[in-house]
């Protein structure tokens, strides 16, 4: 038995691979349906959106590329679709350039799947170099900035932007992110203008937001596959509750339960390890 | 000698005005504030087509050696696909551009980082060691957090609480200690920058 969990602890690189592989695999294949409980941050972020009065708007900034897309990229479909079936409009922009295919695609979802018209039920403005002055710049005038949509429309002719001039006339800011930008939202939107923030980021990233949450500076995030498959959960629940079955979307959930499986392969990869060690440990000793 | 005199000069001038608009609630501070912020958007965009420059720059002169040849032809001739892509196309919906950017680009690098899991799988087998107290504590803390992150751990009584103790005391306290640290760090580094002691931005 000893020998065997020796053994057991040394194997090579391509087994623990296609273990891996195996185990991210299967829950894609044969879904586990496990459900989702929103944690306190994710129902924090879906009740402040949820509670919004008809036509409020709310600025989401797809700050990301497609590599962190598994995770952040259902966060913002989610939440565009959660808001066009409450009649919040979204303002999609980014900080980034790949950030503005990701947000077109966000919502092309909620045209397709959810018969959302452009410039009316959502707001395309793309992408602005600039970074912290683009932060800035929306708290005076979001017309200076962007003074016309993606497709080149002026925004005094788009009907969704009537009457949003700056931050006052934005409910929530929400920064999708793999990095640190929701921290520049923080600095400049919210500590000068007092605008509401919240984030979508990476799970490997999620321990250095906790104190913006407890300061309430985020009034809610969405931590990595984990936040974006709740909040999918429950958008999927009210698309049902709300006729549209087929809008339904099972990305992150799917994601979560390969997540999940993927985790506990690497716990179990540990624990294995470490047997293997103090075994070995001992029998020198010995 | 003008060379290093006119940007410090810049530096102080523009660092000090900067510092005091943020509390002169005047007309003519706000327009000031406004006119910078186009400057910073121009010189954002600026920075951008430099970027383009250096990259094709950087690229063509490994063109020339063997061994590097092949990638950088491979991203010279993919950005100049796109480049021509776009602008013959456009980058609207259902254009090639975002074709190649929703076929190709994304997917690509999406795949690329997730193929970090499979070298933390790797690496905690064969790193992640109970050597001492404080690895073991490390341990306990991990299993404690990769548990309550998966969805098992939203079911199990008790793991939610302990994830967000976890989070709101001993993260949220070396978090917090960093932050203030890096923050002072960071006004003490402008300080000196527009004082023009710390002149490494320069060059040279």
């Amino acid at each position: 038995m000893r020998d065997f969990l020796i053994k057991l602890a040394s194997l090579n690189r391509t087994t623990i691979y296609l273990i891996i592989t195996i185990g991210v695999l299967l829950p894609l294949v044969v879904p586990l349906n496990l459900g989702q409980k929103m944690s306190p941050p994710t129902e924090r972020l879906y009740t402040f959106i949820d509670t919004l009065p008809k036509g409020s708007h709310i600025l989401l900034s797809a700050d990301y590329d497609p590599s962190t897309l598994p995770e952040l990229q259902p966060m913002l479909e989610a939440i565009v679709k959660h808001a066009v079936l409450r009649g919040v409009i979204p303002i999609v922009m980014s900080l980034y350039p790949q950030g503005t295919g990701l947000g077109i695609q966000a919502c092309e979802k909620a045209r397709l799947e959810l018969g959302a018209r452009p410039d009316t039920d959502y707001v395309i403005l793309g992408y602005k170099p600039g970074f912290s002055a683009v932060i800035l710049g929306i708290g005076e005038d979001i017309r200076k900035i962007f003074p016309t949509n993606y497709s080149g429309i002026p925004l005094d002719s788009i009907p969704a932007m009537r009457g949003v001039k700056n931050y006052n006339d934005i409910a929530l800011v929400v920064s999708f992110s793999g990095g640190s930008t929701p921290f520049a939202w923080v600095t400049y939107a919210n500590t000068k203008y007092g605008q509401k923030i919240a984030s979508g980021i990476t799970a490997v990233s999620a321990a250095d937001f906790y104190p913006y949450l407890q300061t309430g500076q985020f009034i809610g995030a969405l931590m990595g596959m984990k936040g974006a498959a709740e909040y999918e959960y429950q958008v999927n629940k009210l698309l049902e509750k709300e006729g549209f079955k087929k809008a339904k979307s099972v990305f992150a959930v799917r994601g979560m339960e390969a997540n999940s499986i993927a985790h506990f392969l690497i716990m179990l990869f540990i624990v294995v390890g470490n047997i293997g060690y103090f075994l070995t440990k001992k029998r020198r000793e010995a | 000698m003008l060379q290093r005199k006119i940007p410090l000069a810049m530096v102080f001038v523009f660092g000090v005005i900067s510092t005091l608009q943020y509390f002169v609630p005047h007309p003519l501070s706000q327009q000031y504030y406004d006119t910078m912020l186009k400057w910073m958007i121009g010189v954002g965009s600026m920075a951008i087509f430099l970027a383009l420059v250096s990259f094709l720059r950087h690229h063509y002169v490994r063109l020339r050696k063997k061994e590097h040849a092949p990638y950088s032809a491979v991203a010279i001739l993919s950005f100049l696909f796109m480049t021509l892509v776009g602008f013959i196309g456009g980058m609207g919906p259902g254009s090639v551009f975002q074709k190649m950017f929703y076929y190709v680009q994304a997917p690509l690098q999406a795949t690329m980082f997730s193929l970090l899991s499979y070298y933390m799988a790797s690496a905690s087998y064969r790193a992640f060691r109970a050597k001492s107290f404080e690895a073991t504590l490390l341990l306990i803390t991990a299993f404690i957090v990769m548990f309550s992150v998966t969805t098992f751990g939203n079911y199990v009584p008790g793991v939610p609480k302990a994830l967000e103790w976890i989070m709101a005391v001993p993260n949220m306290a070396s978090k917090r200690g960093i932050a203030i640290g890096v923050s002072l760090g960071s006004i003490a580094t402008s300080l000196k920058i527009i004082l023009g002691v710390e002149r490494n931005w320069l060059g040279g």
